[in-house]
């Protein structure tokens, strides 16, 4: 039995998963038009390579990744490209992003994909070029880009390869669901990763408020006849954060600002894992994705699996929105999502989750008061932070002090704004540091760069006038020696000279007007 | 339908500010219930009319400021700061003196820093000092407990606050008072030289003091703060008393249950040393917050001109809280060893 | 003394205070003697302040020239690029009061870069020679483009080109460049966006 290692802090908000049936699955119907995101990971947008009019089949790449940041977009199902073009899409800011929008045209025509049963005995760099091709990213929320996850490097051997079937968010049961029903493909996919990254061991982490998803991973290991842990630890918010279940399974810390392939693990979402499996064994792209619909507006609460680039509104109409006049939506959890702006925005490859509470289920915030210093933040954080001594200085924009009090350790978790009496809203005030910071260090590099290239142009500047002056003395040098030798004074030369030419002008007649 | 925007977490606990300060509130309840039982109503009446000077007070000032003064009065803040203060004043004290007291709290000390949260010094604690060193005389005419002296009624003890004549002798000696004055007595003999004294903290204060701990062992129970800062001041009292005690001479500084379980003892530990806003951030700081504090207690007490030392205290150690956060922040997940 | 002091509960408490102060007071005092940090002369630690789009709007021909002039005592609060930020930063490095924007100088403006309509242009090379970072690539006849990354949004280049094809766009705009805003004091905690998305679809 391996040792469960507990994690500072934690809080254990009133779960709700049951209300959103974990276990059963349903396809969510097609929508009329798809947008997909250029987009819908952590990095470079992908660039279109479809034309406005084409008609793409599924599983087609239309947009291509730019560099190694960037994850290709590939079309959920046949139709006909109508515009590429800057749509709203489900972010924090509201904003609007390059689109591709499919018009579909419920052929279900698709591509022919061969896969590669004989993975094994595939290297880890052709398999990873599967694995970018197939478009797969981080499915848990960030989206970070498979590949380079995959890809640590020769300085970072891998021991373990970690699944993170932690979930521990309230409200959602994409992973549980996931587990449950795709055991077997997340247990085939977890060993072509590990095989990837030669991790030498499969490390599997559920919490265990999901008896089910735990029941049915164990039955698939059975099954599948290989070496792999499972490890069961109590159910707390945030044990699912990446370095926090990293510490309660091994009881090492991610160094701060590192990675977990520093102390030799990659850690995947299960989503991840049977993407990455698809990808491989079945040669599809990743087209669809879980989606918990949940919260009390909703009158049929479930998981559907939905193409990506489905808008919100047709999920959440699917799922018998009963909406208030004043309505919260929220894209993710509860803790860590954010209130969408925009309900025709689509959902992407992150989109574990869409929440639609009524008032009484989570209330509105109330104003903010002043922190009262009672130090709940600091008990409740996973990362032992001080968050009112960072909320004093995100105030202040103290950015020493904010380095200091390592405000870039902040997983923006919200267990302290959760637990603040003074229902401060936190977590907005660290991610507003973090932005300011790092924009100013963009700046600072801009401003350094400005400074080194236009010291280098006054250098520029102050050589070509020497070099300038330099010759105009040669020239009068040579002059001077030629006149030494003409015998005539060179001045006098030119006086006369100049003089001549004047005479001549005098006696022209008017010219320019 | 219109959609509704709101930064995460969406979703939040129980508690709040007010709810934090009505526990508070109620914990003081069994240590005012015996403070009356023993010394009369006079605590009573100094914290009815010392919260009715506070409200007041705080809510024309926020009003002047532009805020609103509702939410500021409903948090209840300045009800625990007023109250504080007025458990902490002798009972039967003149209605100036508490109305000084109380005005000094809310505005020297909590709203010229820009009202609750910014206040670097315990408010109540403030005005305890401001009083203590503009009106000794006043400040140390403690009650004599019932039994050995008449207590006044209710009546008599509303009267007594707008005409202080109409009670008199009812003032004595309170325990520190005598452990002080002591030149000749060993400490055991001391205990039984006077009646004021029996028990381990003298007639009432014993009791009073349990009664805060009851109250302080609530509030920790609720996690209205965490065991740190009390526990460790308490703790240095306690070791202080017993590295002073020498066996108990006429010189001791009198022994660890005594200093625990007289004066303000309990009290403070509880109620206010456990101020959160001027106190230290971590829990690392509130243990050698907490600790100082009850160092300094024990030495002013034993050393120190007044018999009580809390006030003085607390307001040394608010000063220090900058300091001692600075090098007691906790290590943050993933750093190692934290550089300086 | 002592028994004076100890007669004198008021002047005890008052020395008690006064010492604390001074002890404290030598504290800091050494402290700031101890750490201080040893810097770059005056103007260097201003220029690294100044934001260096070398537009000349204070006056002076670059950030150079104006924070050697700011060492010789010329006011903070020329720089309109750097705008209440710098005027901030320096305000704490001289340890004077921040003073608002000279107005005189201009107006604190959404960061810029230049970009020239390639088709447009003549090839003059007259917006090379004014650029003060040399972001500006290009040779006679052909056409010019700006290294937008170089670019400092300076506006020097508009006025020299004789067909107006250089334009001014934001530096920042997108989702790339989005973060959160910190949150306001006392004001509501939730903003309310008018959609109709659900009665379109209903309908
Ligand atoms: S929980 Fe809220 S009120 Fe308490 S210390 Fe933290 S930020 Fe301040
Ligand atoms: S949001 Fe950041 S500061 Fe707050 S509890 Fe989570 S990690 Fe700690
Ligand atoms: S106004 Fe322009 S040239 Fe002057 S300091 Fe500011 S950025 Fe530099
Ligand atoms: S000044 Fe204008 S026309 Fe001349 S090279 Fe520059 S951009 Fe082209």
């Amino acid at each position: 039995m391996r040792q469960i290692h507990d994690i500072h802090g934690g809080i254990h908000p009133p779960e709700r998963k049951a209300l959103s049936r974990p276990g059963e699955l349903e396809p969510a119907p097609l929508p009329p038009v798809l947008v997909l995101p250029l987009r819908q990971h952590l990095g470079v947008p992908a660039l279109p390579i479809v034309n406005v009019g084409d008609r793409v089949l599924g599983g087609q790449t239309i947009a291509e990744a730019q560099g190694v940041m960037s994850v290709p977009v590939h079309a959920p199902t046949s139709g006909t490209v109508t515009a590429i073009e800057a749509r709203s899409i489900a972010h924090a800011s509201g904003l609007q992003d390059q689109c591709i929008v499919i018009e579909t045209d419920g052929q279900h025509e698709w591509l022919s994909f061969t896969g590669i049963t004989e993975w094994r005995a595939l290297d880890a760099a052709a398999l990873v070029e599967h694995v970018r091709a197939a478009g797969v990213a981080g499915m848990g929320g960030a989206g970070f880009p498979t590949a380079v996850k995959l890809n640590p490097g020769p300085t970072r051997p891998i021991e373990t390869l970690l699944v993170n079937g932690t979930e521990c968010e309230p409200y959602i049961t994409a992973d549980d669901t996931l587990m449950q029903c795709q055991a077997d493909e997340l247990i085939e996919g977890a060993q072509i990763l590990a095989h990837i990254v030669s991790a030498e061991s499969i490390l599997i982490g559920i919490e265990d408020n999901k008896p089910d998803a735990i029941a049915s991973v164990e039955a698939a290991i059975a099954r599948s006849g290989a070496e792999i842990e499972l490890a069961t630890f109590p159910t707390k918010y945030p044990s699912g954060g990446e370095k926090q279940i990293i510490e309660i399974l091994t009881g090492h810390q991610v160094p701060s600002g590192g990675i977990p392939a520093d102390i030799g693990l990659v850690c995947v979402n299960p989503g991840t894992a049977v993407a990455a499996k698809r990808a491989i064994i079945d040669g599809v792209p990743l087209t669809h994705r879980i989606v918990t619909l949940t919260g009390e507006a909703l009158a049929s609460p479930q998981n559907v699996t939905a193409c990506l680039g489905t808008p919100i509104t047709a999920l959440l109409t699917h799922a018998g929105l009963n909406a208030a006049p004043q309505q919260r939506i929220i894209h993710g959890g509860p803790m860590m999502g954010f209130a969408v702006s925009d309900l025709n925005a689509p959902i992407t490859k992150i989109t574990n989750c869409l929440l639609a509470p009524t008032p009484t289920e989570l209330p509105l915030p109330e104003p903010a008061k002043p922190c009262i210093r009672c130090g709940h933040c600091a008990e409740a954080c996973p990362a032992s932070l001080l968050p009112q001594q960072l909320y004093w200085y995100a105030r202040a924009k103290d950015q020493e002090q904010l380095a200091e009090h390592r405000l870039f350790d902040c997983i923006e978790c919200g267990a302290c704004a959760y637990v603040c009496p003074s229902q401060i809203p936190l977590v907005q005030y660290y991610r507003a540091a973090k932005g300011q910071i790092r924009d100013s260090e963009q700046e600072k590099r801009r401003s350094d760069n400005s400074r080194e290239r236009f010291e280098a142009r006054q250098v520029r500047l102050e050589t070509e006038a020497a070099e300038r002056e330099a010759k105009r003395a040669a020239r009068k040098a040579a002059a001077q020696s030629k006149a030494a030798e003409d015998g005539a004074d060179p001045i006098q030369a030119a006086i006369e000279r100049a003089k001549a030419r004047k005479a001549e002008q005098a006696s022209e007649p008017e010219q320019t007007p | 339908m219109s959609l509704l925007k709101v930064t995460s977490p969406h979703a939040s606990g129980q508690s709040r500010v007010s709810a934090v300060m009505r526990d508070v509130l109620l914990a003081t309840l069994p240590g005012v219930v015996v403070l009356t039982a023993y010394f009369g109503p006079g605590t009573l009446v100094n914290i009815v009319f010392g919260g009715l000077i506070a409200v007041g007070c705080e809510y024309a000032i926020v009003a002047l400021r532009g805020r609103d003064p509702k939410v500021a009065v409903g948090d209840l803040s300045v009800l625990v700061t007023s109250t504080l203060l007025c458990i902490a004043l002798p009972p039967y004290a003149p209605w100036w003196l508490i109305a000084i007291g109380v005005l000094t709290s809310v505005l020297l000390g909590k709203q010229v820093f820009g009202g609750l949260g910014y206040n670097p010094f315990n408010p109540a604690m403030v005005g305890y000092v401001v009083l203590l060193i503009s009106f000794p005389v006043q400040m140390s005419a403690w009650a004599s407990p019932r039994g050995l002296a008449e207590v006044p009624g209710l009546m008599d003890t509303f009267r007594h606050l707008f005409a202080p004549t109409t009670i008199d002798a009812v003032t004595a000696a309170t325990p520190l008072d005598l452990l002080r004055q002591n030149t000749g007595l060993l400490f055991d003999d001391l205990l039984t030289s006077s009646p004021e004294l029996t028990g381990w903290g003298g007639i009432g204060w014993f009791e009073a003091n349990l009664a805060f701990l009851l109250g302080g062992t609530w509030l920790l129970y609720r996690r209205v703060f965490t065991w740190h800062a009390p526990i460790a001041m308490l703790a240095a009292v306690a070791i202080c008393a017993l590295m002073g005690y020498d066996g108990g001479s006429s010189q001791s500084g009198g022994s660890a249950l005594f200093h625990l379980f007289s004066g303000a003892t309990m009290f403070a530990a509880f109620f206010i040393v456990t101020d959160p806003v001027s106190s230290a951030v971590s829990n690392k700081g509130r243990l050698i917050f907490g600790a100082l504090i009850g160092v300094l207690i024990y030495l002013i007490r034993t050393l120190g001109n007044y018999p009580d030392a809390v006030a003085f205290a607390v307001l040394i150690l608010n000063f220090c809280a900058p300091f001692i956060d600075h090098y007691t922040q906790p290590k943050v997940y993933g750093t190692g060893s934290r550089e300086s | 003394m002592l028994a004076l002091l100890s007669d004198q509960p008021l002047l005890a408490a008052l020395s008690a205070l006064l010492g604390l102060g001074a002890i404290f007071g030598a504290l800091l005092g050494f402290a700031a003697i101890r750490f201080r940090v040893e810097g770059n002369p005056i103007s260097d630690q201003i220029n690294a302040i100044l934001p260096q789009t070398q537009c000349g709007q204070c006056g002076y021909p670059g950030c150079r020239p104006y924070s050697e002039a700011i060492a010789d005592g010329d006011a903070i609060n020329k720089c309109p690029p750097g705008g209440e930020e710098t005027i901030q930063a320096l305000a704490d490095l001289l340890d004077v009061e921040p003073q608002p924007l000279d107005a005189e100088h201009g107006i604190e403006k959404e960061p810029v870069v230049a970009w020239i309509r390639e088709d447009e242009c003549i090839g003059c090379t007259k917006c090379i020679q004014a650029c003060p970072v040399d972001a500006i690539l290009g040779a006679a006849k052909v056409m010019h483009t700006v290294i937008a990354d170089e670019c400092t949004g300076c506006d020097l280049c508009i006025e020299p080109c004789p067909v107006d094809c250089i334009d001014l766009i934001p530096r920042k705009e997108g989702i790339g460049f989005w973060h959160w805003p910190l949150p306001e004091d006392r004001a509501p905690r939730f903003d309310i966006i008018a959609t109709d998305t659900l009665a379109r679809d209903a309908a």
